[in-house]
């Protein structure tokens, strides 16, 4: 399956890994300077995964908020990982093992990652290579930092926090070309941004499903139609016909 | 800060992703509803990069994050490789930050 790679796939997961390295430098290094032990950041990088999620809970215990509060937000933000599985489960297997194993690696970057191929061999190889590459820079750099402290203590100094949106949005970009997507996206962006002052941090986000709706109103069949074949591989059904490889 | 809020927290997040990936395993889903759950993760990950390249916590960011997300927007766009929209993303909103914008 690693044949399928090709190298600007390889590029791109190098540079996510990179800018994720630091981004995990930072975690491990506020972690520590919030007075948690070591073993905190570490054991909830390499079993929660998930880094934003992880942040909240850092940041809710270090200014003195409950464990509980700190959890339930942590939940809601990392809610959308069902419809995330429900859109590429295809992608990441088709044995058990492995989709028990991959489903760990299910995360905003290998999902982006995922969509973003032309066929679905393509979507597992990226998918695999995304989410394997992230983990392990991710756990490593999070050991790292909260060895050293205050390695690199203030990250957004050096820009850093624009990494990971210009990353996602150079990934979901070829998949709004699609008249309906990109509809619904917008609606759905509109919504989040519109709720983030006021709701618990996460909820926004799952809100933005709402820009389904216009779905709903928006597709006349031929126009869906003329944009079939911009349509992603993680669609998944095409499969067959899609691979050329 | 005990093991079990960490372990709360990491197996809540595991069955998230679990029952996605299996329930997708399981059943046989119609042409249309796959690509409503494609458009769904899509529309998700939009309001991802929207909210975290405009917002910090529950307030306005400041312009130099949006502005050097967009611009590497623009960049990704008119098909730069990744790697250049993701450096020069960062590098643009250092410089704003340097120049004194927050």
């Amino acid at each position: 399956m690693w044949r399928t790679l090709d190298k600007d796939l390889v590029r791109g997961v190098g540079a996510l890994a990179a800018a994720v390295a630091v981004n995990g430098l930072s975690f491990g290094a506020i972690s520590v300077a919030a007075a948690l032990p070591l073993w905190v950041p570490v054991a909830m990088s390499l079993l929660v995964f998930a880094g934003s999620s992880q942040y909240l809970v850092v940041g809710v215990v270090a200014a003195g908020g409950s464990p509980v509060a700190a959890v339930l937000g942590g939940l809601v933000l990392n809610s959308r990982h069902l419809p995330f599985g429900l859109a590429i489960g295809q992608v990441v297997g088709d044995r058990l093992a492995t989709r028990l194993l991959g489903s760990h690696l299910l995360v905003d970057e290998s999902v982006a990652f995922a969509l973003s191929q032309k066929d679905s061999k393509q979507a597992r190889s990226a998918f695999w290579l995304c989410g394997g590459a992230l983990f392990v820079s991710w756990n490593v750099s999070v050991v790292i930092g909260a060895l050293a402290g205050q390695l690199v203590s203030n990250p957004n100094a050096l820009g850093l926090d624009a990494v990971f949106p210009a990353a996602m949005l150079a990934l979901v970009l070829p998949a709004l070309k699609d008249r309906t997507t990109l509809g619904a996206a917008l609606a759905g962006a509109a919504v989040a941004l519109a709720t983030t002052p006021f709701l618990p941090t996460g909820l926004p986000v799952l809100l933005s499903l709402a820009g389904l709706l216009v779905t709903l109103t928006s597709p006349s069949k031929r126009d869906r139609d003329a944009a079939q074949p911009a349509r992603t591989a993680a669609g998944g059904g095409k499969s067959g016909e899609a691979d050329q490889s | 800060m005990t093991f079990v809020p960490i372990l709360v927290l990491a197996l809540g997040t595991y069955a998230f992703r679990i029952s996605g990936t299996l329930l997708r395993g399981r059943m046989e889903v119609p042409e249309r509803i796959r690509e409503l759950l494609s458009m769904a993760a899509i529309v998700l990950l939009v309001a991802v990069v929207a909210t975290s390249a405009l917002m910090t916590g529950h307030q306005f960011a400041g312009f130099a994050l949006p502005l050097g997300v967009a611009v590497g927007g623009v960049l990704a766009w008119r098909k730069a490789p990744f790697v250049v929209v993701v450096v020069v993303a960062a590098a643009t909103t250092a410089l704003l930050r340097l120049a004194g914008l927050s």
